[in-house]
């Protein structure tokens, strides 16, 4: 009985704080690099399924979003929590060269591969020099 | 589902840590974890949550891109030993702007509570997180006493 109520107390005492800290977002850890075709971005995103994964994309901006689905039993109490959270966002400019259009995602064991390739009129070209 | 599973995991595990017992951080002004004797720099990869009930333990690591044949996963009586690597593989051809990805060799050993019993643990690598599972010992767990 007691612990019945323990519950139903810290379950009050959640709502209040998620409505304070509602805030409470991870930015992920990155890699990016750039080739002569375009940039790749790769991001941890432990925990994040496809379907809960949001990715927006204009001329100008990227957006990632994610949130972090993780199995728990019922009544789980924290022993310890490096994370406090789950839910990621992180953001970048884009330049103009870059094709947001044409945008690839793979999503692999809570690791993001974002390929974003360039105008194709912006790749460089290999310039033969013909002996005179 | 998810909705039962996020509002678990807030009102409890978040919860738990927000509770304010004494000491605050003067930066953040969050409520220090007591430090383990085993406990890396926060920041370190990966980063684990542990979670217990009246019938188990729960380790989280959050290891993202890992081949689940390399990690290696040990438990002695309540100490728990977890090492692996992650391998990125740099693309020598391009230029890089940001490496901030963990690459390299990690070991985590982490002190379970005394009741856990080595015998029946579980562990199960999904979506970059890998989740040891440890049953706490039968005799060790709250039990009824009917009045008779």
């Amino acid at each position: 009985m007691t612990d019945h109520q323990d519950f139903a107390t810290r379950e009050n005492v959640g709502t209040e704080a998620r409505s304070q800290e509602d805030e409470v977002v991870l930015r992920p850890a990155v890699d990016i690099f750039e080739d002569a075709d375009g940039i790749t971005v790769q991001a941890d995103l432990p925990g994040v399924s496809r379907d809960r994964l949001n990715i927006q994309a204009d001329r100008n901006a990227l957006l990632i979003e994610a949130e972090a689905a993780i199995d728990m039993p019922p009544g789980m109490e924290a022993l310890y929590a490096d994370v406090h959270s789950t839910r990621y966002a992180r953001s970048f400019v884009l330049s103009g060269e870059l094709d947001a259009g044409r945008i690839e995602a793979n999503l692999k064991d809570g690791v993001l591969t974002l390929r974003i390739p360039k105008r194709l009129e912006f790749r460089p070209r290999r310039i033969e020099v013909s002996a005179g | 589902m998810f909705g039962s599973l996020w509002s678990s995991f807030d009102t409890n595990l978040f919860d738990e840590f927000r509770r304010p017992k004494g000491d605050v951080d003067p930066v953040t002004g969050r409520t220090a974890w007591p430090a383990g004797i085993r406990a890396l720099r926060r920041g370190t990869f990966p980063p684990v949550n542990v979670g217990s009930t009246p019938d188990q333990v729960d380790v989280y690591l959050f290891a993202p891109g890992l081949d689940p044949k390399g990690i290696d996963l040990s438990i002695q009586q309540n100490l728990l030993t977890i090492s692996g690597g992650r391998r990125i593989g740099a693309d020598a051809d391009a230029d890089y702007y940001r490496r901030e990805r963990f690459e390299g060799d990690f070991r985590r050993v982490i002190s379970l509570p005394d009741d856990v019993d080595p015998d029946r643990v579980e562990a199960k690598y999904r979506d970059g997180v890998l989740r040891i599972s440890v049953k706490r010992r039968e005799a060790a767990r709250p039990r009824q006493i009917e009045v008779k």
